[in-house]
Order: structure tokens, then C-alpha cells, then sequence
């Protein structure tokens, strides 16, 4: 396998009224070709802004820390993603080699432009073609996305499809300019799980076909479970596990990534109480010192947890977690 | 026996839409629906979105006009019809039966305190004389929703999704209704917190005695939540029994196909689910027939023609389906 994107020490900061907001904190991660990484956390954990930063989508009051390095690995060569400015420069990445999709389908189509015009004009500014060509290319792919009587929903506009269907639109969208990485974020949290369970298969199916990387955000590790070769947990805009699906899911190091998979309702056990993670998750403003879970912490070990910051530990082959139970030799 | 507090017979919800040559359609958007709902009950009602289910809920809090069939209330204190409710006694059912709204973000206005937020449905109603009195009640409402009194002073802003959720549960419970619709009251929160509102609210029913309907999609939640499991499909009711009766054996091949739909957490399962093509129909354009028949993959003709009424086979587990007794070991498998 080969890297395809490789984020390096990336920390993220938004500058506010109130100070500077720390929303990605050193984080890393390689993604190969033909691989899907589950990104995993709460609201405010940083998930979407870290997956914004690959295509350097972040608002302008977002300051990189001068270590973060994210190389995207093309035909033509390495590319320093940070280091883009201009708009054309960044056509490389934005919609050409990455697309992403969003949660609400509906506030990611323009209202008043049919899906079919969309389609062509985003084609069209990738590349050389001609409105009949790009129109050829934006059928087949609804047609491939499992959406009936493509040509007919090329000329309509978004608020004529399903929930199901808008989604699938913007899949279809997404994947025309033909992208070495694909960013989900929140596919399918607005969807019912019906039309999740299809637009999984979908994806899942799109990897096969087109070989290509792909970032999943979601806080429902079933989704993760589903479709992920790999998974990272976020936490305060740290990564604090990251490994193999089926380690993290069935062997979880983090007392964290331990209470999300304990607060999901099991199907199995109806009896079984549901255990929420204790306590609310502190404001970006008040960053908790050392390691940044340790408010919420059911396994707190003591002063050490509040004071330094646990580095990786490498748990088994490719599985790495932050937390200081993990940290000390044992003896 | 307990006793029951909402009963619906034949109720239906339509809504006038459009106004072509032909005179005005009406959608139906719940369709002939009888509901028993049991005092101090978590009652649960899933579907896909078009079901039907908020607008049920809506009618029962007849806060969407019931255009068919009855429906009464009636808690020990006073029985109500809900289709004739006005006047003085709507404004008492209205203390009585309240709404937790899905998007704690969208349901807080952000120019109010918190304390303010949760005091308003008392001042609106003139449950309190003073001002002492509404702080009094507040407090101790907040309290049983793990608020304290510094949350109290703040604006929804500095809160997380899970507090939100916590305010606007304070604030439908304040003016001590007996009768609460959650409609999706989780579904716009993180896992971590929604196990926390899921055992606040299984709280409150327990110290209040409050009755909860509570909507939801998502099968796993109320599978955890409820005693009583209700699901709906086009505006009918198509299956309805005791939440273990439901899963241990579904009778309705819907109800079969929304728990295949729930995404495994065993990474090795992938796939083998059984899943549902499509999409629910509209109901501007219903298929004849039982609703379900264009995407049931036990159709036969006559789900085609005949639509199924509700069975109550006597043992409690009531389902709308033509084949429920010969398809029971395939469905329960």
C-alpha cells in the first residue's frame, strides 16, 4: 500500500474575540489508497475541521502551527497542501484530487440550479471538457449511484429529491471529477437508518470500484464498525486511540474510546444500563492541562493525568493510544 | 390493569395541500391510527421520516387539528375529548401534556437566561402569583435536570448539546405536565450524552410519574427506553406490543427490516443484514393496498389489493399484516 495523504504534527487554532481557540492539536495520520479511515468523536472534538484542513477550507482566522506538514501524495508528485495560497493552486486539491460531502444534502446543493448544472459546471472547471461530455459523465454517475431515471433527475433541482436520494445526488457529485480521496463527513447522521444501511453499501462499494482513500467522520461507531479499515477517536482535538477496526472496537485502550462504546445502545442486551462518559466536554476555552481528558476520566490515575500531556504508546502492530495507564513500563 | 391515559380510535390527521382544477387532495398523514397508551408509560413510536409519527404525537398535544376518529385523554383528575378541547380546558391540557422538541440548538431562544427560558411557560400560563414562587419552582425543576443554580444565570450559548437538552426538558416539565412528547429528543445529540438524557428521562417518568411518548427513528434508543413499541408506516399503524415482544419476535416484515437496518458494531458482519430497497412512498401518491407492499420482500398479490386492518391477536402484540402467521418463525429468525 501506498501513502496517499500523510498529515504531520497539524495543530489548528482559530483566533476569536476571546483568545485563540485550539481546535486540532498535533495531530497524525496516513491514509493509503483504497483505505477507510473512521474519524471518531463528539461535537467539538475538531473532526470536521481536521478533515477541512486537508483541502485548507478552514476560515481565514484559522493559524497553522509552523510543524503542521499535510503532503498529498498525486501522479505528478508530493504537494504541500498548507503551503497552497491561491485559488488556483488549490483547484488541485479542492474537488480535484479530494471532494468531500456534507451532512445536510439539502444545504449543499444551490436551491435554485438544477442538480444537472451543478454537476457539469464543477466538471467542467476540473477539466477540459465540453458541456455534452461533462452532461454524459454526471448521468452515468447518478445512474451509478443507484438513482432511477438519471436523466430525468438531472434537470431537477434538489428540493424535488428525498432526503435518500440528495444524498446520493451529492455522492454522485462528489465522486464525477473521479477523487484520490473522498472526506464523508456525517454522510448519513440526517438519514434514516434504512437509507443509511443503502448509502453504506453505496460507499462501500464506491471504495472497491474507484480505489480510492476515504475519510468517514461520524459519532456512531456502528457506522464505523461497517465500513472502516482503520479508526481514529478525537478528543478536544487530540487523537487519543487510533488502530485497526477491529482492535479498537473489540480491544479499546482509552478509557474514552471504552465510554463511547459502552454508551451505545446494544441490541443484544436490553437489560444492560446505558453508561453515558460522565460529565460535559470543557469549552475550547477552558483546555484542560495535561492530558485533556482527564476531567471526564473514570480511570484517572492522579496528578499525573493533570499535569503532562501522555504521549503515544504502541499498543500491538499498528495500534497507538495516549493515555498514561499505557505509558508506564511495565514491571 | 392500568389504567390508560391517552386512547385513540380510528384517529386520522389530513391536511388540505394545493388547490388544482380538481378541488383540493388531501394528504393524509396519519391514517385511521388506534393507540392505548398506559398511565406512567414510556410508550415508543418509530418510523422513517413521513411516517406519520410527529404528527401523531402533535394531535395527541392537539397542537395539529384531528380530522377523523376520537381521541380522548383522561388522567384521574379530569377526561378530556381531544377532538372538541377548547376553551379553558384546552389552556388546563396545556399545562397537562407538553413537547421536548428534537434540536436543543434551534428550540432555546438566545437572547433569554436560562432562567428565564425555563420560568416563561409558568408566566405564560399564570401557574405562578410571585416571583418567589416562579424562582422557587424553577430551582427545583432544574435540580431534578442536574442544572444548578450558576447554569441558571447563563444564556443557552455557553452550553453544550447535552445541557440544551437539559434546559429544554426543564422547561416542558416546569408547569408539571402528566402527558410529555420527546419527538426525536436524542437524535440530535452525541452517543456519550445521549445515554445520559436517555437515563434522565427514564428518571423523571420514574419521580414524576409522567407518561412519555417518545419518537424516535432510531430502534436501538427506544429498544433501551421503552416498555411499549409502536411503529408506523404511510400514516398507519402497522405493528404494536410490548418492546421485548417486538424484539424477541417482530410480527411485520418493516419492523424486521428497521432492526437490520441498525449498523452492527461486530466489524466481521458486514452486510449480511437484510436491507430495504427504496424509499418510503409519498403520501401525496399512496400505493393501494397494504402501504408497505412496494418494498416488502414477502409481497404476494393480495398485499397488492387488500390493504391489512390491524390484528389483535388477544396476547397483546397487535400487527397489520396479511401474512404475520405464516411468515412468524421467518421474521423471528
Amino acid at each position: 500500500m501506498s501513502a496517499l495523504i500523510e498529515v504531520k504534527n497539524l495543530t489548528l487554532k482559530f483566533r476569536t474575540d476571546e483568545g485563540l481557540v485550539t481546535a486540532v492539536d498535533d495531530v497524525s495520520f496516513t491514509i493509503d489508497k483504497g483505505q477507510v479511515m473512521g474519524l471518531v468523536g463528539e461535537s467539538g472534538s475538531g473532526k470536521s475541521v481536521t478533515a477541512k484542513a486537508l483541502m485548507h477550507l478552514n476560515a481565514k482566522n484559522a493559524v497553522y502551527s509552523p510543524e503542521s506538514k499535510i503532503t498529498l501524495h498525486t501522479e505528478n508528485g508530493p504537494v504541500d497542501v498548507l503551503s497552497l495560497k491561491t485559488a488556483r493552486e488549490l483547484k488541485v486539491v479542492r474537488g480535484g484530487a479530494i471532494s468531500m460531502i456534507f451532512q445536510e444534502p439539502m444545504a449543499s446543493f444551490a436551491p435554485a440550479i438544477t442538480i444537472g448544472d451543478q454537476m457539469v459546471e464543477q466538471l467542467q472547471l476540473h477539466g477540459d471538457l465540453s458541456k455534452a461530455k461533462a452532461k454524459a459523465i454526471s448521468v452515468e454517475m447518478l445512474d451509478r449511484v443507484g438513482i432511477s431515471d438519471p436523466a430525468r433527475r438531472f434537470d431537477q433541482y434538489a428540493f424535488e429529491l428525498s432526503g435518500g436520494m440528495r444524498q446520493r445526488a451529492m455522492i454522485a457529485m462528489a465522486l464525477s471529477t473521479k477523487p484520490k480521496l473522498l472526506i464523508a463527513d456525517e454522510p448519513t447522521t440526517a438519514l434514516d437508518v434504512t437509507i443509511q444501511a443503502q448509502v453504506i453499501d453505496l460507499m462501500k462499494d464506491l471504495v472497491t470500484e474507484f480505489h480510492m482513500g476515504i475519510i468517514f467522520i461520524t459519532h456512531d461507531l456502528g457506522v464505523i464498525a461497517q465500513t472502516a479499515d482503520k479508526v481514529a477517536v478525537k478528543y478536544l482535538g487530540r487523537i487519543v486511540e487510533e488502530g485497526p477496526v477491529r482492535e479498537v472496537i473489540r480491544n479499546p485502550k482509552h478509557p474514552y474510546t471504552q465510554g463511547l462504546l459502552a454508551a451505545l445502545p446494544k441490541l443484544d442486551d436490553l437489560d444492560a444500563p446505558l453508561t453515558p462518559v460522565a460529565g460535559d466536554i470543557p469549552s475550547p476555552l477552558e483546555r484542560p492541562s495535561g492530558c485533556v481528558f482527564h476531567t471526564r476520566c473514570p480511570k484517572i490515575i492522579g496528578d499525573v493525568c493533570k499535569s503532562k500531556l501522555p504521549h503515544d504508546t504502541q499498543v500491538d502492530g499498528s495500534h497507538r493510544v495516549a493515555c498514561h495507564l499505557h505509558t508506564e513500563v511495565p514491571a | 390493569m392500568s389504567e390508560t391515559l391517552i386512547k385513540a380510535r380510528d384517529l386520522s390527521v389530513g391536511f388540505k395541500i394545493g388547490s388544482g382544477f380538481f378541488g383540493k387532495s388531501i394528504l393524509k398523514a396519519v391514517d385511521h391510527v388506534d393507540i392505548d397508551i398506559e398511565k406512567g408509560s414510556f410508550f415508543g413510536l418509530v418510523g422513517e421520516s413521513g411516517s406519520g409519527k410527529t404528527t401523531l404525537g402533535r394531535a395527541l398535544l392537539k397542537a395539529v387539528p384531528i380530522t377523523g376518529g376520537t381521541a380522548h385523554y383522561a388522567d384521574g383528575e379530569v377526561d378530556y375529548d381531544l377532538t372538541t378541547l377548547a376553551g379553558p380546558e384546552l389552556k388546563d391540557y396545556r399545562k397537562r401534556a407538553q413537547l421536548i422538541f428534537q434540536d436543543p440548538y434551534a428550540a432555546l431562544s438566545p437572547r433569554m437566561t436560562v432562567r428565564d427560558i425555563i420560568a416563561e411557560p409558568l408566566e405564560v400560563m399564570g401557574l405562578t402569583k410571585t416571583r418567589e414562587e416562579t424562582d422557587a419552582r424553577v430551582r427545583e425543576i432544574a435540580a431534578k435536570c442536574r442544572l444548578n443554580l450558576e447554569h441558571l444565570r447563563r444564556f443557552p450559548h455557553a452550553f453544550s448539546g447535552g445541557q440544551r437538552q437539559r434546559i429544554s426538558i426543564a422547561r416542558a416539565l416546569v408547569s408539571g405536565p402528566k402527558f410529555v412528547v420527546a419527538d426525536e429528543s436524542v437524535a440530535a445529540l452525541d452517543v456519550s450524552i445521549q445515554a445520559d438524557v436517555l437515563n434522565l428521562l427514564k428518571e423523571l417518568q420514574r419521580d414524576l410519574k409522567i407518561t412519555f411518548l417518545f419518537i424516535s427513528h432510531d430502534l436501538s434508543v427506544v429498544a433501551h427506553t421503552c416498555d411499549h413499541l409502536a411503529v408506523m408506516y404511510l400514516g398507519r399503524l402497522v405493528e404494536s406490543a410490548p418492546t421485548r415482544e417486538v424484539f424477541k419476535a417482530p410480527r411485520h416484515p418493516y419492523t424486521k427490516a428497521l432492526f437490520s437496518a441498525i449498523p452492527s458494531l461486530d466489524p466481521d458482519d458486514r452486510g449480511s443484514a437484510q436491507k430495504l430497497e427504496g424509499e418510503i412512498p409519498s403520501p401525496t401518491n399512496q400505493p393501494p393496498g397494504c402501504k408497505f407492499h412496494t418494498r416488502c420482500p414477502f409481497v404476494v398479490d393480495r398485499c397488492k389489493v387488500e390493504e391489512p386492518v390491524l390484528e389483535h391477536p388477544g396476547d397483546g402484540h397487535e400487527v397489520a399484516c396479511h401474512r404475520w402467521r405464516e411468515l412468524a418463525d421467518t421474521l423471528a429468525a
